[in-house]
């Protein structure tokens, strides 16, 4: 007579359905292609870098006759031995090499650098003297660098929220548009099916984003370029830490704001205001890196933690126990996050039709 | 046995539903009859307890209705939906699994649904690729598979084609005998008078009729019989005593008697006055009796 023994318990709902989640797409093309695009941009990226750093550093010049000798003492410039001032002339010309040494008995080095349309820089800093500088407060990290990696945390926290995050609101949505909704709820707690959405794309996120930054590091250890490791470590790993909680934050408020329309078209424009919180960190990193009183304000605010408590940690400005209390102001955050979008969530799951007032939905009224 | 009691229900100025009681048995199929916005869907949604009545209750086997009970309802909404991108027989163990069925026995159920309802040559297709007709035999299947023990469907045979009635049906009648209590709703009054076992009649938010087919018949039973006596004149009928209601049409005359005796009568004058091709007593169809109680 009973069926209880067959009642599945909460966590099996939800598993059930962030395995659907998962399922699904992994099966779509798009979630594929966009996946192996950027896995290809972050590799491509390192090694790209890698080429025009070399480039960069080590401009190649001709060198002819007694300039020769000038030119080998400079270690960071790759020589081109020619015999004649118009063979070198031609090189500089087509563009084969940045400059080229001529001798010149008149010049105070005994040769001139002649170049095409403009001043090689890296060239004449090559063959020159710089006065030596010193920094009343030298900073911990290469500012270039630092300007990188800030790009890298915010863009990666950016473009997983909002693939994931859209992710999350269209499934929704299909569910209350198909109106599947009415079948899944009065099979399973209204919670389960919320909780099962947010996790299974969580995992999805955290596994994608797990994958750039492993192809990213090795490709920078194939290319030489592990200096980087050393101080990016601790940075990494508390990025990860405060990537996989806010998310989850996210998550909610994108499941919460979805679930007020009924149709795909209105999708967007309810969840602008999430996006907003997702882009908003991410501009702000990206013009203020180098800005102190930002970047702290940043660490704190849960929307902006992930990217500028990692950032701060990485900069050396950020005390031991900053790190612990902006993760349980995040945390705090996202429990309210997770209470206050299942609410809205139950509360408009089964509107169809118009869009549901935010009011309505927190207050449950029908 | 479900039982639905005093329920009502008020949306802002409109009283969709007051003070709606009927049962639905184990082992029998219940039609649940009534106009566009009579009440229906909302009943169906109070059971389920996805709307949340402003009064009354509803109890299953003499115990309010539990959660438990409820997320073991087979249920299919009014509103048709499934995936359209998920493959028919994943979907339909997905949502037996759903409901607590383990992925061996859910998959096993799902494959003797799909061919009692012959579409297991499309299992492995996406919802999106089926027709209409084979779309709704998929949602079925879906409200079934976890073997219910209470099925309560809105408007199940909404546009589907009489090959897709009768698979239903079939399934339909196998899950009764199983002593589900089914309840359905429908505005096709022919097809819920041919597969049901109980009726309810709904008008303006309240029950106007219920029980068997049967004894709603006899009450609603109107005494009226047609008679077929080619090649004599019938205006003779309207002078026989205790007869009403006559109407003749060419050789076929109806009228209604106020004392069964008083049919037979007819009859025995109209075999004196020529031959009588048929006399028969017309039983009121759920249409009659559907026009005569929502008035």
């Amino acid at each position: 007579m009973t069926r209880q023994e067959g009642l599945p318990s909460f966590t099996s709902s939800v598993a059930l359905v962030a395995r659907r989640e998962i399922t699904m797409r992994l099966r779509s093309r798009a979630f594929l292609v966009s996946t192996a695009i950027l896995l290809l941009l972050a590799a491509g990226s390192v090694f790209l870098g890698s080429l025009a750093s070399n480039a960069l550093s080590h401009p190649k010049v001709a060198a002819v006759g007694s300039a020769q000798s000038a030119a080998h003492q400079v270690h960071s410039v790759r020589v081109v031995d020619v015999d004649t001032a118009a063979e070198a002339t031609k090189l500089v010309k087509a563009g084969s090499v940045d400059a080229a040494l001529i001798p010149s008995s008149e010049a105070r080095l005994g040769f001139v650098i002649l170049a095409h349309d403009s001043v090689p820089s890296l060239v004449v800093a090559q063959f020159s003297e710089a006065p030596e500088v010193k920094l009343m407060e030298p900073p911990k990290q290469d500012p270039a660098v630092a300007y990188l990696v800030a790009i890298g945390f915010g863009l990666v926290f950016f473009m997983s929220s909002i693939t994931f995050g859209s992710a999350i609101a269209q499934s929704v949505v299909e569910e209350k548009q198909t109106r599947v909704v009415e079948i899944l709820i009065s099979a399973v707690p209204v919670r389960a099916l919320l909780a099962g959405k947010v996790l299974g794309n969580s995992l999805l996120a955290f596994v994608q984003t797990a994958a750039i930054a492993g192809l990213s590091v090795a490709a920078l250890a194939a290319t030489g370029q592990t200096g980087i490791f050393a101080s990016l470590g601790a940075p990494i790993l508390l990025f990860v830490v405060f990537f996989i909680v806010g998310f989850v934050m996210l998550a909610a408020l994108f499941a919460a704001a979805a679930s007020l329309v009924s149709r795909q078209e209105d999708v967007s424009w309810v969840t602008t205001p999430v996006t907003s919180l997702v882009m908003i960190p991410y501009f702000l990193v990206i013009f203020f890196n180098t800005n102190p009183v930002v970047l702290t304000v940043m660490s704190y605010v849960p929307f902006s933690a992930p990217i500028g408590m990692p950032m701060r940690v990485y900069l050396g400005t950020a005390q031991w126990w900053e790190p612990l209390l902006s993760l349980v102001i995040l945390i705090a955050f996202t429990a309210a996050a997770i209470a206050i979008g299942s609410r809205i969530y139950s509360n408009s799951l089964l509107h169809t039709g118009g869009r549901v007032k935010l009011k309505d939905a927190l207050s449950g009224r029908n | 046995m479900l039982h639905v009691d005093q329920i009502s229900k008020r949306f802002g100025d409109h009283q969709a539903l007051s003070n709606v009681t009927f049962d639905v048995h184990p082992g029998r199929i219940t039609g649940f009859v009534g106009a566009n916005g009579a009440g229906k869907t909302t009943t169906m949604r109070i059971i389920l307890g996805v709307t949340a009545a402003d009064a009354g209750t509803v109890t299953f086997r003499g115990q309010p209705i539990s959660g438990e009970d409820r997320r073991s309802i087979g249920y299919m909404p009014e509103e048709r939906g499934l995936y359209p991108k998920m493959r028919v027989a994943e979907q339909i163990t997905y949502f037996g699994r759903l409901h607590g069925m383990p992925l061996t026995s859910a998959a096993a159920s799902t494959a003797a649904l799909l061919d009692r309802l012959e579409i297991a040559d499309r299992a492995g297709d996406a919802v999106e690729t089926l027709s209409l007709g084979n779309q709704q035999r998929a949602q079925i299947a879906a409200a079934l598979v976890h073997k219910p023990q209470i099925i309560v469907l809105d408007e199940p045979f909404s546009g589907l084609d009489p090959l897709g009635v009768d698979a239903i049906v079939d399934v339909l009648k196998e899950a009764a005998a199983g002593g589900a209590p089914i309840l359905f709703s429908s505005h096709q009054l022919e097809l819920v008078e041919r597969i049901c076992d109980d009726l309810i009649i709904i008008a303006g938010g309240s029950v106007r009729a219920s029980g068997s087919r049967e004894d709603l018949r006899r009450t609603h039973a109107t005494n009226s019989w047609e008679l077929h006596a080619p090649g004599s004149p019938l205006e003779w009928i309207a002078g026989m005593p205790k007869v009403n209601n006559v109407t003749i049409d060419g050789d076929r005359a109806r009228f209604t008697v106020s004392d069964p005796s008083a049919a037979q009568h007819v009859l025995m004058q109209a075999a004196l006055a020529g031959p009588v091709a048929s006399f028969q007593s017309e039983e009121p169809t759920l249409a009659t009796i559907f026009k005569e109680v929502i008035q």
